[in-house]
């Protein structure tokens, strides 16, 4: 690990009491839902991470449970370091507090994990989807959405398949 | 100084009024200036000096869906563009054709997913399919000419039906 980052993981870990994954020198803090803004304005403002660089989420199902891990990725340019902050979230009524009282950038990321992962933000300023149009089913990233919905359509099963097809009108 | 005078004597020829209106329109067939995606660099270079389509009437494309007949789908179209795309049919005034440049407007291409309309014939009416990921300009100029074939074989009996 970075020597200049070292200190700061060890500052973080007596503060939350976290647990650390390391891979390529990349390291990935694992906070609690709840300690996750005051951890974000500890970062900003004594360590220098001015930058949110990437806010998203991973679906860990069926292998692991609590299934959603958000993952804020904050960028240090005075000191030129990166850290990635973990919070595990649960499948049933997944939910994590707003980051845009901390960072700004923030506000469209977290349209997006609630467009794609259906993970409710809780006190967002403009709580819509982004990406999908309004009225859309479900959360496309989520591993059990289902993938696709159109039959391929071979030479036996052509014009079967084509009555199904729901063409436009004039 | 008519055309009378240019001809010379040519005597008359005659034909079906519906021939002629077919003729004109086959001639003159502005398409909407838009794209979606990739299929669009083609088509701009399908337009441009190199390929020509103005050579066969086709040197204007119009901004505005109101002053053009024909709409070229070219590229991939979303689900959240889709109303999009329908209003500007529905904007564009009758008689007007469509073509689906390319495998993602005609049937969404590898993309089989969420996001994206699975060929654009859900949406709207189309005439012609060009094949391509994405088609040459020539694949397309095939694909205008191919729907001049459609457009002259037309009957007024049948627009009235429509």
């Amino acid at each position: 690990m970075d020597k200049k980052l070292e200190l700061i993981v060890q500052a973080l870990q007596e503060k939350y009491a976290t647990s650390i994954e390391e891979f390529r020198e990349e390291v990935h803090v694992f906070v609690k839902a709840e300690q996750i803004v005051d951890a974000l304005t500890l970062l900003r403002d004594k360590y220098d991470f001015e930058l949110l660089s990437a806010l998203t989420a991973t679906d860990y199902w069926p292998q692991q449970s609590p299934r959603f891990h958000v993952i804020y990725q904050l960028s240090s340019i005075a000191r030129n370091i990166t850290l990635q902050l973990r919070v595990p979230v649960n499948g049933d009524q997944p939910k994590i507090p707003t980051a845009t009282r901390v960072y700004d950038v923030a506000n469209w990321r977290e349209r997006e994990l609630l467009d794609m992962f259906g993970i409710e933000i809780e006190g967002h300023p403009d709580p819509r989807r982004i990406l999908m149009p309004e009225g859309t089913e479900g959360h496309p990233l989520r591993k059990d959405f289902p993938l696709g919905y159109e039959e391929p359509q071979f030479t036996f099963n052509i014009d079967e398949i084509d009555l199904r097809k729901p063409y436009a009108k004039e | 100084m008519g055309i009378e005078q240019k001809l010379g004597n040519m005597g008359v020829a005659t034909l079906t009024l519906e021939t002629a209106v077919n003729w004109a329109r086959t001639n003159a067939m502005w398409p909407m200036l838009f794209g979606l995606a990739c299929c669009a660099i083609e088509m701009m270079a399908a337009q441009a000096s190199h390929y020509d389509m103005s050579r066969f009437g086709m040197e204007l494309m119009r901004a505005s869906p109101r002053q053009s007949d024909l709409m070229i789908v070219a590229g991939r179209l979303s689900r959240k563009m889709a109303p999009v795309l329908r209003q500007l049919y529905d904007q564009m005034p009758e008689p007007k054709w469509v073509i689906s440049m390319g495998d993602c407007a005609s049937c969404s291409g590898v993309f089989n997913n969420y996001a994206l309309v699975q060929g654009v014939d859900e949406i709207v009416p189309v005439d012609v399919y060009v094949a391509g990921c994405p088609p040459r300009p020539e694949a397309l100029i095939h694909g205008v000419v191919t729907l001049y074939e459609k457009v002259k074989g037309e009957k007024f009996k049948d627009l009235e039906k429509a």
